[in-house]
This record gives C-alpha cells, structure tokens and sequence, in this order.
C-alpha cells in the first residue's frame, strides 16, 4: 500500500515537534541514570556516521569523487570544525575532482 | 534588578537572537538546497519540501524521514525513526530545560521547543548564565524561513542545475554531519571508536545478504540502539556536564 507523503511529512512533524517539547515542557530535574545518560551521549555520533556511510558513496557522480569528498569532509572537520566551511568545503572538493575524472 | 528588567529583556532577547540567527540562515540556506534537491529526487514536490523544512527543521531529520518516504517504509518506521535519528534534540531540549528559568511559562516553553536545532543549541548554551526563550525563538525566526527557502529553491532549480554543481551539492549534508562527529572524536577515543563502528557496521549491513533487505531507515535505528547501548555500558559517560566519556 502506498501511504501518501503529506500523511508521512504531517506524522514526521508532529513526531519531531514531540521529541523537542516534551523535555522542555515536562522534564525539570535532570536525568539520573547513568545508562540513559551515556546513551543519549552517544546517540548522534552513531545516528550521524550511520547516515554518511556509506549513503555519501552514492551522493556524487561517480564513488571516486565521493571519497574525495568524504576525506575533504573529513580532514576539514578535523582541523576546522565549522558546520558551513565543512560542507562547502566537500562539496568543491567533488566539484574539483569531477573536472579531472570524468 | 532581575524584577524591572523583565519585560523590556524579553524583546531584547528576541533581537540579539535575530542578530545571531543571520550567520546560521546564509549557512542553512545552503545546506537546505541539497536537501531539496534530493527531496524533490525521492518524489516530494516543491511545496511539499518547503513544508517539510519549515516544520521540521532538521537536517539529519528530514533528510531521514526522505528516505523512509523514499522506501515507502510505513507510519511506524517514519515515527520511530524521527524519534530516533533526532534524539539529540531530547538530549538538547534536556539541557536546555536547565538553561531557562524554572519559572518559565508553558507558551514560551512550546515556542522554543520548535526552536530546537543543533546550531541554535551550540549558541544557546554558550550564553553565560539563564537565558529568555525569546533568544531562540529570535534565532529561529531569521534562520527558519533561510533553510525553508534555501530548500524550496533545491527542490524547484535541482533539475535544471549542472550536474557538476548538483554532484557537488549531493555531499554538502553529509559534509556538514562530518563536522558534527568529528570534532569530538578527535577529542574523544571513545567517540572515534563508536563513529568508525558505526560506518563499517552501516557498510556491512548495506553488503551483507539478507541484512541489505532491511531499508536504510531501519537500518539506522538498528544501528544506533545497538551501538548506542553498548557504548553506554561499556564507556559509561562521567557525571560532569557535557559528559566525558572515561
């Protein structure tokens, strides 16, 4: 069966809109537990690197400039960190390396 | 003091969070573009993207529910995956709760809840001290209609734009998740470790028989619950703010 997008976006909004109001709007102590804690620590760096690799294989043209552009990606974030020159930084890397290799 | 100030500093708020939201709306426009193209790519119309963006305002979290729309994956799995993939927002709007007065009101407590997004985050808490919601709220007011309309502009020139350029803007999401994990995995062994278990762990379950069948929406939550869990009982995060994993 072929569930329609708008009924898909309305239940992602409204999924997403929960997930950010209910701590602000209920939770007024802070979390105790050990173990929630450290999971939810730990949660965006697996959600992240999960959802990069290796989908970003096939963002590109071709995989090999997509590896130029995960290790552009990679050695910018390292040195530098800063969300928008990273991403830029990746995307003139592919658009670099597409004019030699294609 | 703290008494007279207070009507006057909630406006004041909301305008240095304006000032502040216009670097984050250059950069989430941007970024939003990639977005709508693969949007627009995964079969979701112009106005159907803009809405997304405008009420979601995610990165990782829209480009998530795309891909479960994109697998036609079920009202269950686009649920619990929003759920999942932006759970660092309940860990965000967690620490937030802190960073608000204690007497804030319900309003103005729903109102930054939408206001919730990594880059508004990072500045909302390097604010010394209690802040107004209002400062959010006027940081998502400038950055907001920025990666509405950066996405919108994706969604409706992706097709008509070079190649080259759409190739090129086909990593700009994923560039900007890089500089989300890591910054911190240089800092942190455990942090690295969990990132590149993670990739390869992705890689194999997207190679290996019968775990490639399982759509990659499903495949995160998987991932995450697992490697997540494990981390937590094996690294568990030190008490101090921000967690230091030991």
């Amino acid at each position: 069966m072929k569930i329609s997008t708008n009924i898909y976006l309305l239940v992602a909004a409204i999924t997403i809109y929960a997930v950010r109001a209910i701590p602000l709007t209920l939770i007024r102590r802070e979390i105790k537990s050990p173990f929630l804690r450290s999971f939810l620590y730990y949660v965006p760096y697996v959600t992240l690197a999960v959802m990069t690799f290796p989908a970003i294989l096939s963002a590109t043209g071709s995989p090999a400039s997509a590896w130029i552009g995960l290790a552009a990606g990679v050695v910018l974030a390292y040195v530098d960190g800063n969300l928008f020159r990273v991403a830029l930084g990746a995307c003139a890397a592919v658009f670099i390396s597409e004019l030699f290799l294609l | 003091m703290h008494q007279e100030e207070k009507e006057g500093s909630s406006v004041r708020w909301f305008r240095r969070g304006m000032r502040d939201g216009i670097p984050i709306s250059a950069g989430y426009f941007a970024v939003a573009f990639a977005l709508g193209i693969t949007a627009k790519q995964m079969g979701l119309s112009v106005l159907q993207s803009a809405v997304m963006s405008l009420t979601m305002l995610a990165s990782a979290g829209e480009f998530a529910a795309i891909t479960v729309i994109g697998g036609n994956a079920g009202l269950l799995v686009m649920a619990v995956t929003t759920v999942v993939v932006n759970m660092r927002y309940l860990l965000m709007s967690t620490a937030l709760s802190q960073k608000i007065e204690s007497r804030t009101g319900f309003a103005k407590r729903l109102m930054m809840s939408y206001c919730v997004t990594d880059e508004i985050f990072a500045l909302a808490v390097t604010v010394k001290g209690k802040l107004d919601p209002m400062y959010n709220v006027g940081m998502a007011v400038v950055a907001a209609p920025g990666w509405t309309a950066g996405t919108a502009l994706g969604a409706a020139l992706g097709s008509i734009l070079p190649t080259a350029a759409a190739n090129a803007l086909g990593v700009a999401l994923y560039g900007m998740f890089l500089a989300v994990i890591i910054p911190p995995a240089r800092k942190n062994l455990v942090i690295a470790a969990v990132v590149i278990i993670s990739m390869l762990s992705s890689w194999l379950m997207s190679i290996l028989p019968v775990l490639r069948e399982i759509s990659s929406g499903t495949r995160i939550i998987i991932l995450t619950l697992l490697i997540a869990s494990a981390a937590a009982i094996l690294r568990p995060v030190k008490e101090e703010e921000g967690g230091q994993a030991s």
